[in-house]
């Protein structure tokens, strides 16, 4: 291991975890335990990660708890938390590979000495144990864990990484690999879902499941018996074999699913995984090694350190909103419309701000089945266990229709989703201005319209918001907040405080055509529909994007979206920037002829044209090959998001990314969008210069 | 409970049956010296409460949770990790079913005693079946007098004198009260509690009633207390001579002969004895009976001497039917003017066999328990002893004390 100071200075802003190795006389233990508390000085708001500086501290306590030659050593964590993994903002500053290769090196050398330790080790995790942290606790020959934890994963391969200290040789080996394959890429890849305490250690991750209040002099009671022999740990046998094939080719079949290929530390998981078959530490942390230190400066990797920044901080502190002290207090909602996606909202603002919320519709019969729509989905979610009986009893009686708009007068918020029509939207807001106060926030759901134009005739048009929802509302994290011409800073203040407490991530937005999200699918919809158009056969279109591992291809994504929605986004791009949207014939024939999807599967699960929407595409005799169509797609975003700068649409780049990411599931690897396009050239070939500067999303300059 | 003239004689108006009080067991956290220097100086009152009480419930796997009827936690300063009704508050953490009620009690250094005679009178009463009673102080975090306000009519109207708020003082008052008792005799029990305590300790009797507690340490990582800290084994009444007399120069007080400032919680399981056999529970002690008493406070260390009359005049007993005691040792001097009232030598035997609150600490509202249920133990040990008592000082001018019955107590061949 190098020198202290080199390794230490590569983090140079690390928050050092501390370890401190305290020798106990225990009842019952002949000689001392050793007992390390790894501690980085924060709260739990902070949790313990481990830099250069954190292993260099565990090192020594190893050192110190060797020496004193006791009958046991163990680690835990301060309350609330074990320890998370590494140091990621330092691993963000890394320029050279050989410095990458330190940082995996040295968390092997660290972290196995608890494994080849001749006197028995026990990790007691008594908090989160993510990553790094998890690995730490697999590296002792047992574990406890208390009840209270809730957050037990691997969360790498989210990132675009892998476990590389030890977890993929050490999981499977304890647990077989099928399970390791759940934790490892099922889990971490499927919107990094976490074990709680009771689940990890009904998988073996944990010998022993301890009540949390008081877990851990119980843990040292239990280390001590089996110190003496009174316990003894049953681990299952590990099935080698067809189990472990079986586990390799599901996980194969997950990594393509999920990344198409895009994310190669991924890929690289799969063959990490394979490996440990040998159950040989040696060959496998040396692969582990080199492949960190490999997959730490692929740009893949940092922009998929870049997106979860994002995503942890940006999402929760918006660019641009106003200060928090101007924002009203919202007490009762109402919402206009009752179709679905009306009652979505109703249910989301009923669940999350239980105020009462009050919905209205142009007939009774449309209210009543709205009402009842919401009141059958908070059933659904008590039978499910989410709610307790008197939590459905107080959400239901919150929820109300009414065809007088009377009962909206004390409404703080109203939010609209009604017909996608600048005049149906007006007349809402003008019927309802007639009766809510001039402070009350008008917002709309609107996905293209202007708000500055709905708000126009109102007498108090400043009150008026965009606050624009992704489907399924439930689900999507993202909310365009859109600022009108006239929006004072007290009505974006107030939607913005509404946003976060309805858990959304919000992202402030100029008044222009499709906000965000819609603006950019639309363009490059439009590229891979022109290209179709000119003769493109449908799946060599629809194939073009494919080393991007996008969530889902193009057209399928038109199936999602409804190519009805689809086309009358294309309208209003059309009509507001004729040059770079168009309109397609073809797309419209499709639309009228009541058409919603291209592909059809048969029962063998292959993929065809449907015949009648072959039959009804007109198609030209130029097509392009896959590569003219990603590069004419790709060209086509780089200079839509550069002109969206331009126009001050959002504040950054980082909003754009964060927009695709939360709005359209725009994978981590690519970094939203402009971190790809970067990387690819075309923000250079295109713009003439790059969205953001060398080492934001990418490797840094040596 | 009389009956009303006018209403018809019938079993109604019979005497109530009062039932027989068992205590089952009761066990400790280590003891701590008080401050930021302490074994516990960064943990939470309420949390040593709920070790305890998850000890006597793992000890105990014959007693379902949800049979106790109530959980008696005492302190004395109610407020922050000792506050929000802390026998409540404890019995939730501590994972008991939430269909167990608990409260808070307080009678200063008496507090856990005053948890289990309350206990006692509902278990007596019919109202309750198995109950915990124990007590907490964490004299680091709440230090003796914070949050009083003492009315000024205390000085004004000369109700106490001002030395009657200043434990040590009283304990110079004692002194004054009777010239006999001087600091070599003081002294010279003080070093012999140390001297019973360490050979206990060593033993392993100290350390079997003790639940281990995890203690944390932002500094130095977590560790485990499983030892009392407060002893000082070795002592000898050379070297308490020259200690410091802080409560009146060249006095007879010193931290050497009394007990420190301390942090520690107790508990116990207390049952009516049908009960505790229906559940095949153990009987360490039979309640015999109790009394508090008050006496001037600015001799608060008198405390026990009318307790213990009135104790035994209810119980019809003598002072000589008491085979063993545990008197609580906030000072050396109040133990001996207990001792030379009754007639008891100094060094006797049957007091304070493990030594006392001079070796291992009295935080204040705990300490109760911890005489009780080292009596128990003596019990065991003595089937020849059919009677022992538990009495202690309280701050404030009273004292408490608690009579109980030896149940291994063999009447054919005993001689006592």
């Amino acid at each position: 291991m190098s020198t202290q100071t080199d390794f230490a200075a590569l983090f140079p802003d690390e928050v050092v975890t501390q370890a401190r190795t305290r020798l106990l006389d225990v009842p019952g233990l002949s000689g001392k335990l050793a007992l390390i508390t790894i501690d980085n000085g924060h709260d739990h708001t902070r949790p313990s990660t481990f830099g250069p500086g954190g292993l260099t501290s565990l090192n020594a306590a190893l050192d110190e708890a060797f020496a004193a030659e006791p009958a046991a050593i163990a680690v835990t964590g301060k309350p609330f938390v074990f320890a998370v993994g590494a140091d990621l903002s330092g691993i963000g500053q890394i320029a050279e590979r050989e410095h990458a290769h330190q940082v995996a090196q040295t968390g092997h050398d660290v972290f196995r000495r608890l494994t080849e330790s001749t006197i028995p080790t026990f990790a007691f995790v008594n908090g989160a144990a993510l990553g790094g942290g998890l690995e730490l606790a697999l590296s002792c020959h047992y574990r406890t864990v208390s009840e209270g934890v809730g957050a037990v994963a691997f969360p790498e391969c989210f990132l675009g990484l892998f476990p590389g200290w030890g977890g993929t040789q050490l999981l499977p080996n304890l647990i077989g690999a099928d399970a390791a394959v759940s934790v490892i890429i099922e889990n971490a890849l499927n919107q990094n879902k976490m074990l709680n305490a009771k689940k990890a250690a009904q998988l073996g991750i944990f010998d022993e499941l301890l009540e949390s209040a008081d877990f851990l002099e119980e843990s040292v009671r239990w280390a001590v018996r089996v110190v003496n022999g009174e316990h003894t740990v049953q681990r299952p046998e590990i099935d080698r074999g067809q189990a472990w094939d079986d586990a390799i080719e599901r996980a194969k079949g997950i990594v393509q699913a999920k990344t198409q290929g895009a994310s190669p530390a991924v890929t690289k998981t799969v063959e990490l995984l394979e490996l440990a078959r040998g159950n040989d530490l040696d060959a496998g942390y040396a692969a582990e090694t080199e492949a960190l230190a490999d997959a730490l400066m692929t740009d893949e990797l940092r922009s998929g350190l870049y997106s979860f920044d994002l995503t942890q901080k940006r999402a929760k502190k918006p660019a641009g909103a106003p200060d928090k002290s101007l924002a009203r207090e919202v007490n009762k909602v109402g919402v206009v419309g009752a179709g679905l996606m009306a009652g979505q909202l109703a249910l989301l603002f009923v669940r999350r701000l239980k105020v009462p919320v009050v919905i209205t519709d142009v007939d009774q019969e449309r209210i009543d089945k709205g009402v009842a729509y919401i009141h059958g989905e908070i059933d659904k979610l008590q039978g499910k266990g989410r709610l307790t009986a008197d939590a459905a009893n107080r959400l239901k009686a919150l929820v109300t229709g009414s065809l007088d708009k009377g009962a909206f007068a004390d409404a703080d918020f109203v939010i609209e989703a009604v017909f996608e029509e600048m005049s149906v939207k007006q007349k809402v807001f003008d019927e309802l201005e007639q009766h809510v106060s001039p402070e009350a926030i008008l917002a709309t759901n609107t996905s293209s319209l202007s708000i500055t134009e709905m708000a126009s005739k109102l007498q108090h048009p400043e009150r008026v918001v965009g606050f624009h929802f992704f489907n399924p509302v439930a689900v999507l994290p993202l909310l365009e907040v859109v600022r009108g011409a006239r929006t004072d800073d007290p009505a974006l203040a107030t939607a913005f405080s509404v946003g976060k407490q309805l858990k959304k991530s919000c992202v402030l937005v100029k008044d222009a055509p499709a906000f965000v999200v819609n603006r950019l699918l639309t363009r490059f919809m439009g590229e891979i529909i022109a290209a179709v158009d000119e003769g493109t056969p449908f799946d060599v279109a629809d194939k073009a994007l494919a080393p991007l591992g996008l969530p889902m291809s193009p057209l399928v994504l038109l199936q999602l979206v409804g190519p009805a929605v689809a086309q009358h986004v294309n309208e209003t791009m059309h009509a507001a920037y004729p040059d770079r949207f168009g309109i397609s014939e073809n797309l419209d024939r499709f639309v009228k002829a009541g058409k919603t999807a291209v592909w059809q599967f048969d029962e063998a699960g292959n993929q065809t044209v449907d015949p009648e929407v072959a039959e009804l595409w007109q198609q030209g005799d130029n097509p392009s090959t896959t590569e003219q169509v990603r590069e004419r797609a790709l060209k086509a975003l780089a200079e839509e998001a550069r002109l969206m700068l331009d126009e001050g649409v959002v504040a950054e780049a980082q909003d754009l990314d964060l927009c695709m990411i939360l709005g359209a599931g725009w994978p981590f690897w690519l970094g939203g969008i402009t971190p790809y396009l970067d990387r690819a050239g075309y923000a250079e070939q295109v713009n003439g210069k790059r969205f953001l500067e060398p080492g934001v999303a990418s490797v840094p300059p040596a | 409970m009389a009956a009303p003239a006018s209403a018809p004689a019938d079993s109604r108006s019979a005497a109530r049956a009062v039932r027989d009080v068992v205590f089952v067991d009761g066990v400790r956290t280590p003891f701590g010296k008080a401050g930021k220097k302490g074994l516990y100086a960064e943990t939470r009152a309420d949390d040593m409460v709920v070790k305890v009480i998850r000890e006597l419930i793992r000890r105990h796997p014959e007693l379902p949770p949800e049979r106790i009827d109530e959980v008696a936690i005492a302190a004395t300063t109610q407020i922050g990790d000792q506050g929000l009704t802390i026998g409540r508050s404890a019995s939730l953490l501590a994972g008991l079913p939430q269909s167990v009620p608990g409260f808070a009690i307080d009678r200063m250094c008496a507090g856990a005693m005053t948890a289990v005679t309350s206990v006692a009178g509902g278990i007596g009463f019919g109202a309750y079946d198995v109950a915990i009673a124990g007590g907490v102080e964490h004299m680091g975090n709440h230090p003796m007098g914070e949050g009083v306000d003492p009315n000024p009519r205390y000085v004004a109207d000369g109700i106490v004198d001002p030395s009657a708020l200043v434990m040590g003082s009283t304990a110079e008052n004692v002194h004054d009260r009777y010239p006999s008792l001087g600091k070599d005799r003081t002294d010279a029990y003080a070093a012999l509690s140390q001297q019973r305590y360490e050979q206990a300790a060593r033993a392993g009797k100290i350390a079997a009633d003790l639940v281990p507690v995890s203690t944390r340490s932002g500094e130095q990582g977590w560790g485990l207390a499983t030892a009392d800290e407060p002893p000082r084994p070795g002592t000898t009444t050379e070297d308490l001579a020259g200690l410091k007399t802080p409560f009146r120069p060249h006095g007879r007080v010193t931290p050497g002969n009394a007990a420190g400032l301390n942090d520690g919680a107790t508990g116990c399981l207390l049952a009516d004895a049908e009960t505790a056999a229906e559940l095949g529970l153990p009987v360490g002690m039979r309640l015999v009976g109790y009394a508090f008493a008050g006496v001037e406070p600015e001799v608060m260390g008198v405390g026990p001497v009318p307790a213990t009359e009135k104790a035994l005049k209810r119980a019809g007993l003598s002072i000589d039917d008491i085979g063993l005691f545990e008197i609580n040792e906030a000072f050396a001097v109040q133990v001996l003017a207990f001792l030379e009232h009754f007639g008891i030598a100094d060094d006797d035997e049957r007091v304070n066999p493990w030594g006392g609150a001079i070796a291992c600490g009295h935080p204040l509202a705990s300490s109760g328990v911890r005489l009780m249920t080292q009596l128990s133990r003596h019990f065991a040990e003595h089937p020849e002893v059919r009677y022992g008592l538990t009495t202690m000082c309280i701050g404030f001018g009273m004292g408490g004390t608690v009579i109980w019955e030896n149940p291994n107590f063999d009447t054919a061949g005993s001689g006592k």
